[in-house]
């Protein structure tokens, strides 16, 4: 397992020169145009939801979709925002996806703790037993949940979906993380040893501040893929008042009698949570798929 | 790793107190894994088992008896048009989730990797990779959604004002309740745009362990872009390709959330895939027992495809370190 290790940057003068070596040719220049036309295409549909979520119903039914709005017009928003409960379902989905993150990581350390440095007997059986939690289809899940938490009183809360996705995101972790503690230094954790560090010491004053990155990108993961999931959910909230950010948007596409203006602009206000993590996260992100990917 | 291993192995007997003892000392490890294995056994063991024993009962669910149905509903699952189907559509999803986004993400991760970046600007390419993985976080609910209202069946949907407007005719295709052909593209198109990101994102970080030596020589000896590609690029992120393909076709197999907002399945069940098919049982069929079956059924597929990439992969690695 390769952690995150940048290439190391060449000497600056180095670069111009070999980018600067032969002048580029039109080839280059199709090619350039063509990777910036398939970039365009993937944000089109985002695109014009934009230029349709601010327009009123009027304006909607009247022009074409591609047709700049006559004026700013915010009934749609407005109506998604207060008919719908969007700041409850958002408050939802930012509880359930930020609990689910935080005791997430804590049990992926935990368990990695006793798999990779611990390497306790059986442990490759055990980091498959987690592999399979991960792989698992969740409609495997959904009905017996569905009857456990029924008869726990834990349906429509959102302990629900946390309790499910602590474990399947976990799981996931549990497989990073044993890799990585796997190839832990041995002299630190001696050293520790020698200086009569417990194992709870060694975890929490050595290995975790030194995993931190890596442990702030699995947050990170486990947070928009919790925020992102939608069948089990779907399943285990169904009173109007524990819905998340999805579930609120699929309800209203449901709904016959919905103003496509309200509509548009509902799945807009459902993207900007999600665009906000992705700028501030956007390195994170990147580093840590890259760090998901080299096994 | 074998290079830190070997001084412990000459220190360990020279000074024996200072190293606690192994096997006494592995125990406590074990603590640390009650919590995980306890939450592994109620949310993941539990329903497995519960839902493998329900495939060979009849149960009309609530409070209805169990009634003991041996492999009766395993056999059905083989005669079963619906579930046939489900598996047939599985086909297409793979196309459209493992084989298109792997093939575009190759030449769109190169692109932007050896074109874009190399002989344009980093900048440029990365925020290039950047809009590429953008569907890639979006909630799929949000981007059914969107496609939905896209390809909206009439004279109100985008799709049919866009090709109205090329057309000069009034088109009025109802994309996704119309007819098999439409809605299956439909799917499989949000499908690809979801799920391209996710291969560029991989390779193009695969991309930066090569050495630009390699493609410098490769270069000098007048070998063109695709030669390179061939003799240098794929066999250096073979394991990246490995582990995109795996994760996608598991994926694929596993698959709900677009077939759910965009179609329902419909029209007339043609676009169910297994997953679909078995919710639906469990919340409207009236043998919980079948949908329990579909969902094994789903299980040990995805389970068989691991494996057997997973073998792949190691035969691969070896192989690799031989030569």
């Amino acid at each position: 397992m390769t952690a995150v290790t940048t290439a190391p940057e060449l000497p600056r003068k180095e670069k111009e020169q070999r980018k600067n070596r032969r002048p580029r040719t039109i080839a280059e220049w199709v090619l350039l145009t063509l990777s910036i036309l398939g970039a365009m295409a993937i944000v089109f549909p985002i695109l014009l939801l934009l230029l349709n979520a601010f327009k009123s119903p009027a304006d909607y039914a009247n022009s074409g979709p591609l047709d700049l709005p006559e004026k700013l017009d915010f009934t749609g928003i407005q109506d998604f925002w207060s008919r719908y409960n969007f700041p409850r379902a958002l408050g939802n989905s930012i509880f359930i996806s930020g609990m689910v993150a935080i005791i997430a990581v804590i049990i992926s350390v935990l368990n990695a703790f006793a798999i990779g440095i611990g390497r306790v007997r059986g442990r490759t059986w055990i980091v498959l037993i987690f592999l399979l939690a991960n792989l698992l289809p969740q409609e495997m899940l959904f009905d017996p949940l569905f009857r456990l938490y029924d008869s726990l009183g834990l349906l429509s809360t959102p302990w629900s979906v946390i309790l499910t996705f602590v474990v399947i995101q976990s799981a996931f972790g549990t497989y990073l993380l044993a890799s990585l503690l796997g190839t832990f230094p041995k002299e630190i954790l001696e050293a520790a040893a020698v200086d009569g560090a417990t194992k709870g010491r060694t975890l929490r004053s050595i290995i975790v501040p030194i995993m931190r990155p890596t442990l702030s990108v699995l947050m990170v993961f486990f947070f928009i893929w919790t925020w992102n999931e939608f069948l089990l959910p779907l399943a285990f909230l169904n009173t109007s008042d524990s819905l998340t950010v999805p579930l609120v948007l699929e309800q209203l596409n449901g709904e016959r009698q919905t103003d496509t203006t309200t509509l548009i602009a509902g799945t807009l206000i459902s993207i900007i949570p999600t665009i906000i993590f992705f700028l501030i996260f956007q390195r994170t992100l990147t580093r840590g798929i890259t760090v998901g990917a080299v096994k | 790793m074998t290079l830190t291993k070997e001084p412990q192995k000459q220190a360990r007997p020279a000074e024996p107190a200072r190293i606690p003892q192994r096997g006494t000392n592995k125990i406590g490890y074990w603590l640390y894994l009650i919590p995980g294995i306890l939450l592994v056994t109620v949310v993941i063991f539990y329903p497995i088992v519960r839902n493998l024993r329900l495939s060979l009962f009849h149960w009309r669910g609530g409070r209805a008896e169990e009634k003991w149905a041996g492999l009766d509903n395993w056999i059905a699952l083989f005669s079963d048009e619906a579930f046939l189907q489900s598996f047939r559509n599985i086909v297409l999803v793979v196309v459209a989730m493992v084989i298109v986004p792997t093939l575009l993400g190759l030449i769109i991760a190169s692109l932007l990797f050896d074109v874009v970046g190399r002989r344009f600007s980093g900048k440029l390419s990365s925020f290039l990779r950047a809009t590429y993985y953008l569907p890639q976080i979006l909630p799929i609910a949000v981007a059914g959604v969107m496609f939905a209202w896209i390809l909206k069946p009439n004279s109100d949907g985008v799709l049919n004002q866009f090709l109205s407007f090329l057309t000069g005719n009034d088109v009025e295709i109802n994309w996704l309740g119309g007819q098999y052909s439409t809605a299956m593209a439909s799917v499989m198109v949000l499908m690809i745009w979801i799920q391209l990101g996710y291969p560029v994102v991989i390779f193009m970080a695969a991309l930066q362990r090569v050495d630009p030596q390699l493609y410098e020589a490769a270069e000098l000896d007048g070998a063109n872009w695709y030669q390179r590609f061939r003799q240098i690029t794929l066999p250096m992120i073979q394991p990246e390709v490995f582990v995109v393909a795996l994760t996608t076709t598991i994926a694929s197999l596993k698959v709900f959330a677009p077939v759910f907002i965009l179609t329902a399945g419909g029209p007339s069940k043609s676009t169910y895939v297994p997953s679909f098919y078995a919710y639906m049982e469990f919340i409207r069929g009236t043998d919980k027992g079948y949908a329990a079956t579909i969902a094994s059924a789903i299980t040990i597929l995805v389970v068989i495809v691991a494996i057997i990439f997973i073998r792949a992969q190691n035969r691969a690695e070896r192989k690799g370190e031989e030569s």
